[in-house]
């Protein structure tokens, strides 16, 4: 996962509350082998609206979107977060977000930041013309017109994300016991600790 | 009495322990990981994508089984056909790279030892007494018949474990199902497990482990005993398993995985070790006598409506609970069924004789055994044999069981999950019964609108040759 410390550039003003995972990815989407490959089907139904958002060529690749309250209701599909990260975002900004979805997006390494509805109002309208900025480190959003909005995180989910922390990544940041129980494991149970050379 | 007496999931449990949180949380080390092509494509992505290796991909094992064809692989010259359906061919594709660039041992399709992963864990010694195993796949719990401590998991914790051999999870609760006594003529390992999930419930196991115990399972064979913790996952257990014995080393000795020489010794000494302490308590206790148990099938769509073979259609109004009582009356509508027929008049028109439960040679020969002499009822369209792997078949074929099976009417395939989930192209169609061996009578498991009856192969075999659910003691005994 790669690490995440600063998100700037445009953001995508979609504004839509209540976004389901079905909205950002439907279905007929996971019949894939891969987690790349489905920022193609993301917001598909959205896609088809004239005007909408996503055809504007200005936010294509940008690496912020900005939604409503409730945003990633519904099914638990991993593919949503894998949908949005492969559509070039690194960071969805709105009132609230449904646990799984944010739980998701951390997972695989996307910003979630809530902050209160004003504060979306006035970055919707930023969102429009110019580009927004993201730290985690300081945890704010600004904008070149001196907006300044905080938001909280879990300590645990930010250290992770500043240092593109997975919970694969996490384990693996243990290798050294994983290391030491296997050199017991080839000393006591040695017959667990590998299989016979003979099936090479 | 041991000092500190501790149940057999608790002393696998404590030997694979890397890491204990404050929370109680463990690092658990993976012994034995089994890999198939339907959870495994995103988790080899994303080791992929992160420029991660296999860690082990020696205690590894790749074999596709879930989208395979059990129609013949190669055609009259010898050449390989092609998989027809386009997104079945991907995710089988998809292993058959991913494996070898990840440095896993994989078996193709076409090879002898091909088969469904949980038959092909135990008959390659690959599945140990006292291991670890993961795979994939909610059937994992299968391997505890070797007396393994087994359990699926989901495609994120398949990625967790090629990277890292280890899993996050936390203990859990002990369940202990003892079964006491004389098995009747008739009553095989399917109809106890059978039984077991109708006293239980599929919710009955929830957070525990299950231990099988008690002179029954002492005395069954090892294939019996995989077929049992099989079904572990049906009654809501995460696992179940069986403690290691004499006849468990006999059955894993000399398969091309499992230890030879000194580790050989080694392990014995211990997996002789690993049985439940005298004076060892367990969070819930369950106990059935043998004599109760009949040849057992299932009326509902789901595993826990059970019912002995004599039995009838049960009433919405038979049950004490509210909700159960709703669900009857949904699940006796979809199978077509009226309270109070008597089970053995309910015609089936489909039979399936395999699965990751009940496609081993023991299986196989209780099939045919109750085949033997016989044909199918005209009102049976379709029954399919199934052998579990190329090496069941290979062996049913050396004695003969494929020329008993295909002279009563019956086809014989080749090895796969099949009919079972019906992801490859063998379906039930909508409307018509199966008298099946699989594991899940759910609704529209065996294809849209199918309707399951699970049974064991003989009980399978006797309703093929009937047409209808049948007792088998009424044909053999």
């Amino acid at each position: 996962m790669e690490p995440i410390n600063h998100v700037a550039g445009r953001a995508i003003p979609f504004g839509r509350k209540n976004v389901d995972t079905d909205a950002i990815i439907p279905a007929h989407w996971l019949k894939t082998i891969t987690r790349e490959g489905l920022g193609k089907g993301a917001f598909e139904a959205v896609k088809k609206e004239p005007g909408n958002v996503f055809a504007d060529p200005d936010y294509a690749g940008a690496p912020i979107l900005i939604a409503g309250d409730n945003f990633g209701c519904g099914s638990s599909r991993e593919h949503a977060a894998w949908a949005l990260l492969d559509m070039g975002v690194k960071c969805v900004i709105a009132p609230s977000f449904s646990d799984i979805f944010s739980g998701n997006a951390f997972k695989n390494g996307i910003l979630t930041a809530a902050l209160p509805q004003e504060a979306i109002d006035r970055l919707m309208e930023v969102a429009k013309t110019d580009p927004i900025d993201v730290d985690l480190e300081t945890q704010t959003v600004t904008t070149p017109f001196q907006d300044r909005f905080t938001f909280d995180i879990d300590p645990f989910r930010k250290h992770c994300l500043e240092n593109g922390l997975d919970e694969v990544g996490l384990t693996m940041a243990q290798g050294d016991a994983i290391s030491a129980h296997e050199a017991k494991a080839r000393a006591q149970m040695p017959f667990l600790a590998r299989t016979p050379a003979t099936v090479d | 009495m041991t000092k500190n007496p501790r149940t057999l999931y608790q002393k696998i449990w404590d030997a694979h322990v890397v890491d204990t949180r404050d929370d109680g949380t463990c690092l658990i080390y993976i012994d034995r990981h089994l890999v198939h092509e339907v959870t495994s494509p995103q988790a080899f992505e994303g080791l992929r994508t992160a420029g991660r290796p296999v860690r082990r991909p020696d205690l590894t094992l790749a074999v596709p089984d879930h989208n395979l064809p059990t129609t013949a692989r190669r055609d009259a010259a010898g050449k390989v056909l092609p998989i027809e359906d386009p997104e079945s061919a991907t995710q089988l594709a998809a292993l058959r790279k991913n494996a070898p660039e990840f440095g896993i041992r994989y078996i193709d399709a076409t090879d002898r030892e091909q088969g469904i992963v949980h038959v092909v864990g135990p008959e390659q010694g690959f599945s140990l007494p006292g291991a670890t195993i993961v795979c994939g796949d909610s059937h994992t719990a299968c391997h505890g018949g070797v007396g393994a401590l087994a359990f699926g998991i989901g495609t994120t914790e398949v990625e967790h474990v090629l990277a890292t051999q280890t899993l996050l999870l936390k203990q859990s609760k002990t369940m202990e199902v003892r079964v006491e006594g004389k098995l009747g003529a008739g009553v095989t390992p399917k109809d106890v497990i059978l039984h077991v999930i109708g006293v239980i419930g599929t919710a009955g196991g929830t957070g525990y482990v299950i231990e099988y115990r008690g002179n029954v399972f002492e005395e069954m064979s090892i294939e019996g005993r995989l077929t049992v913790c099989n079904m572990s996952i049906e009654g809501g257990a995460r696992a179940g398993l069986v403690a290691p014995d004499e006849k468990t080393f006999e059955y894993i000795k000399g398969r091309p995985y499992a230890p030879t020489g000194d580790d050989w010794d080694k392990a014995v000494a211990w997996w002789k070790s690993l049985a439940t302490d005298e004076g060892a308590t367990f969070d819930k206790s369950v106990s059935i006598r043998a004599e109760d148990i009949q040849p057992t099938v299932t009326w509902g769509t789901s595993p826990e409506d059970t019912s002995a073979i004599g039995g009838v259609v049960p009433a919405p109004e038979d049950f004490a609970d509210a909700s159960k009582r709703e669900a009857v009356k949904v699940s006796l509508d979809y199978m077509g069924l009226t309270p109070g027929t008597k089970l053995t008049d309910v015609e089936v028109q489909n039979v399936f004789i395999g699965s990751c439960t009940n496609s081993r040679i023991e299986d196989i020969r209780a099939a045919a055994e109750v085949l033997k002499g016989r044909h199918k009822a005209d009102n049976v369209k379709w029954a399919i044999v199934v052998p579990g792997s190329g090496l069941v078949k290979a062996q049913a074929e050396a004695e003969g069981l494929d020329k008993i099976i295909t002279d009563a009417g019956l086809e014989w395939r080749e090895p796969g999950c099949s009919a079972c989930l019906a992801m490859n192209p063998d379906k039930v169609p909508a409307g018509e019964r199966c008298a099946s061996t699989s594991n899940r009578n759910f609704t529209g498991r065996q294809g849209p609108g199918s309707r399951t009856h699970l049974m064991s192969p003989a009980m399978a075999a006797a309703a093929a040759v009937t047409g209808k659910l049948t007792d088998v003691r009424e044909l053999v005994g």
